[in-house]
């Protein structure tokens, strides 16, 4: 009897849990307006710099979208390599996150050709964000007359980091402006004892750095012709350019297969290092790890270069809160929403609008720098390439970085803009 | 209808199994074959057959003969890999049969690494096997500074010649406890009447071992090398957690891995069918040989 009546109590409870757990699936898997208040915002913003930025854009999208819940859904990861592979099954099994961040650029061509997102053209009329952009940047964004993606911030790719103390034991008082004052450096570096002056990691940071180099050989636009298919990768000034990247190889860490950024970006900090190439996120992150003693310049020879990447957010196509999307993707725009993000990862607002009073240091010569330099993509974060392009550069790299051939590095490229460019 | 009445029930029991088996084993690779052989190289879709030209192109036309590298560090593994576990699954087994006390701690010890997933075991090895020498060395490097025998400080993984060799350790020390347990288990399976009779017969102790107890061992040192030659063959995780994705370790698996993420389908899925060839060329002669010694006994 009390074995039965046990049993009864055990049935009652597992039916509650059943019923409990039915309308928990339906509250999440019910669409459209009605029913759902959560916006799931996919990010490979996990830590540092990134997440105290995001944190701030979701103060803002508190504010300006009540009863909009906000979700993270961060991946954590070099680059977004692993948010990405995450995201790739999610819209294949077409259960996309409400929003997610993809590089703005030539990597959003992927999944616009995939049809997995939505244009937004009418938005950014009704948000006002057509005159609050740059023209140079709508006109990037632009694809077939149809804008995908809402620009959180822009990224700057093309800058050196140093460590200051080290300079200063070495004698280093002014920056390099050209490829020889800056080689004449490093070698000033490993006579004090610095044994690998220049500081970088695995293949993706490697492409960075060759970029760099490509863009003093070859100049903005020739560059620009690089990854569209109209500058020839076999050509005697790209041989030049991957020979200028072979000495200053030769300057580095010889373990950088196995560093990501940030264990490359301790080498400096430790003072092991004198110099990283790295973007513009490495200042919030520094800063983060109350390191203080760091510098930067322009990549020497770049002139008056800005070579910009932009995170950007976009609409799903079958995102279960339509609504709450978009407002995720005003506030992003929105004046507010870019001050709250940039100002805390350390990159700049994509809008001409804001006052640089707001910002650190840094930025604020970023901004300027902005408003009056001439623009270039880069490749390895997605504005020039798409992922397959990033992919067979990154394999390219991986192989330069051991090989040390330069006549390989130059047809494996020369292939992946064969297939991948345009 | 008596036969049906013989069968019958077995295949009645067997067919939840056989469905699910026929769905998602072998349609799903009746689907990964017809996938690699059409020309879905994005995400839109398939636009038609396109031969073998998939395959070929892995092997003639992959941009820095992407591919045959993969293949060439998989090949580095799988053999320092399979030598590695038969030296020590075989000598921990031998240790362990010519008796000494503990035996069962002895065994434990062995055998635990295995229950390690090879992600936990290649963070640690990651860090084990840090490639910077003289100053700063860590890992295994900065013991061997340490004890001042700096010339032993190597690449590891990253040897662009070797790097598969070092790569291999792990998985050395992973699984050569299992090879120990399965050659035990052959040890003890063979008959003391046979040891006896060598005894009787004069037979020297090398003797003994040499033409008595490991001709008997054949067996399991074919199951052994099957499994273990199968295992290195998928490797993937311990690869992704030590190295990341990159050219340096690149194996088959992982090129699927990346290739996938360019949404390569057809790319990925050729490369898939070639590495389940590879797989299928050691394990399906090993089916039929004891199949046939099944059969026989």
């Amino acid at each position: 009897m009390r074995f039965t009546r046990r049993a009864v109590v055990a049935a009652v409870g597992v039916a509650a849990l059943l019923t409990a757990t039915a309308c928990g699936s339906s509250d999440n898997s019910s669409s459209g307006g009605s029913g759902s208040k959560k916006v799931e915002v996919f990010t490979w913003w996990a830590d540092g710099g990134e997440k105290a930025g995001l944190d701030g854009l979701v103060a803002q999208f508190g504010k300006d979208c009540a009863g909009q819940e906000f979700v993270n859904g961060a991946v954590a990861g070099g680059a977004g390599a692993n948010a990405k592979q995450v995201l790739a099954s999610r819209l294949q099994t077409n259960d996309p996150p409400d929003t997610f961040q993809a590089h703005a650029g030539a990597e959003l061509k992927d999944y616009i050709k995939a049809g997995q997102i939505e244009d937004l053209s009418a938005d950014y009329a009704t948000w006002g964000l057509k005159t609050a952009f740059p023209q140079g940047l709508i006109d990037n964004l632009t694809i077939d007359g149809k804008i995908y993606s809402v620009p959180a911030n822009i990224h700057r790719a093309n800058v050196v980091w140093t460590n200051k103390k080290v300079l200063a034991t070495a004698g280093i008082t002014e920056d390099p402006k050209d490829l020889a004052t800056f080689i004449a450096d490093l070698d000033k570096l490993k006579a004090k004892g610095i044994k690998t002056p220049l500081a970088v990691g695995k293949d993706w940071t490697m492409l960075m750095l060759l970029e760099s180099v490509l863009i003093t050989d070859l100049g903005p636009d020739k560059f620009i012709g690089l990854w569209n298919g109209s500058t020839d990768w076999k050509g005697a000034d790209v041989t030049k350019g991957v020979t200028d990247f072979k000495t200053l190889l030769s300057y580095t860490n010889t373990d950088r297969d196995a560093l990501d950024w940030t264990d490359a970006e301790k080498l400096v900090m430790d003072g092991k290092a004198a110099y990283q190439l790295m973007g513009d996120w490495e200042a919030a992150d520094m800063d983060a790890k109350k390191f203080a003693d760091y510098g930067w310049f322009t990549f020497p020879g770049n002139g008056q270069t800005y070579q910009w990447l932009a995170d950007s957010f976009v609409l799903p196509k079958g995102a279960k809160n339509v609504d709450g999307t978009k407002c995720w993707l005003k506030t992003v725009g929105s004046a507010d929403g870019q001050k709250a993000f940039n100002t805390k990862k350390g990159s700049i607002p994509a809008r001409t609008d804001a006052s640089p009073a707001d910002y650190p240091k840094y930025q604020q010569a970023a901004m300027a720098d902005w408003k009056t330099f001439k623009q270039v993509p880069s490749c390895a974060h997605g504005s020039a390439c798409s992922q397959g392009f990033q992919g067979a550069a990154n394999s390219a790299l991986g192989a330069f970085s051991t090989k040390q051939d330069i006549a390989a590095l130059q047809s494996a490229m020369a292939a992946a803009a064969a297939q991948f460019g345009k | 209808m008596r036969r049906l009445r013989h069968w019958g029930p077995g295949l009645l029991l067997l067919s939840p199994s056989l469905i699910l088996l026929a769905v998602f084993v072998y349609g799903l690779i009746a689907w990964t074959t017809k996938l690699s052989v059409s020309d879905q190289h994005d995400a839109l879709g398939s636009k038609g057959f396109v031969g073998l030209k998939n395959y070929q192109n892995l092997f003639t036309n992959d941009i820095q003969d992407r591919f045959t590298h993969s293949l060439k560090n998989l090949l580095i593994f799988t053999v320092v890999f399979l030598v590695g576990t038969m030296f020590f699954g075989l000598l921990w087994a031998f240790l362990l049969e010519r008796g000494v006390r503990a035996e069962g701690f002895f065994r434990t010890v062995y055998l635990f690494p295995m229950a390690v997933s090879f992600v936990a075991s290649g963070v640690v090895w990651r860090w084990l096997m840090n490639p910077v020498e003289g100053d700063g060395a860590g890992g295994i490097n900065g013991l061997f500074a340490a004890m001042h025998l700096d010339f032993l400080q190597n690449k590891w993984w990253t040897n662009p010649n070797w790097g598969m060799a070092a790569m291999a350790m792990p998985a050395i020390w992973q699984l050569s406890g299992y090879v120990m347990a399965l050659f035990l288990a052959g040890f003890r399976g063979i008959p003391a009447e046979l040891k006896e009779a060598a005894a009787v017969d004069g037979a020297s102790t090398y003797r003994l071992y040499r033409n008595v107890i490991f001709p008997q061992l054949t067996p399991v040192a074919l199951s052994a090398l099957i499994i273990i030659g199968h295992m290195s063959m998928k490797m993937f995780d311990l690869i992704m957690s030590v190295s990341g994705p990159q050219w340096l370790t690149e194996v088959p698996a992982v090129y699927v891995w990346q290739t996938l993420l360019t949404s390569d389908y057809a790319k990925a899925a050729a490369i898939s069918i070639v590495l389940l060839v590879l797989v299928a060329l050691v394990i399906v002669p090993y089916l039929i040989y004891t199949n046939r010694a099944e059969k026989n006994s």
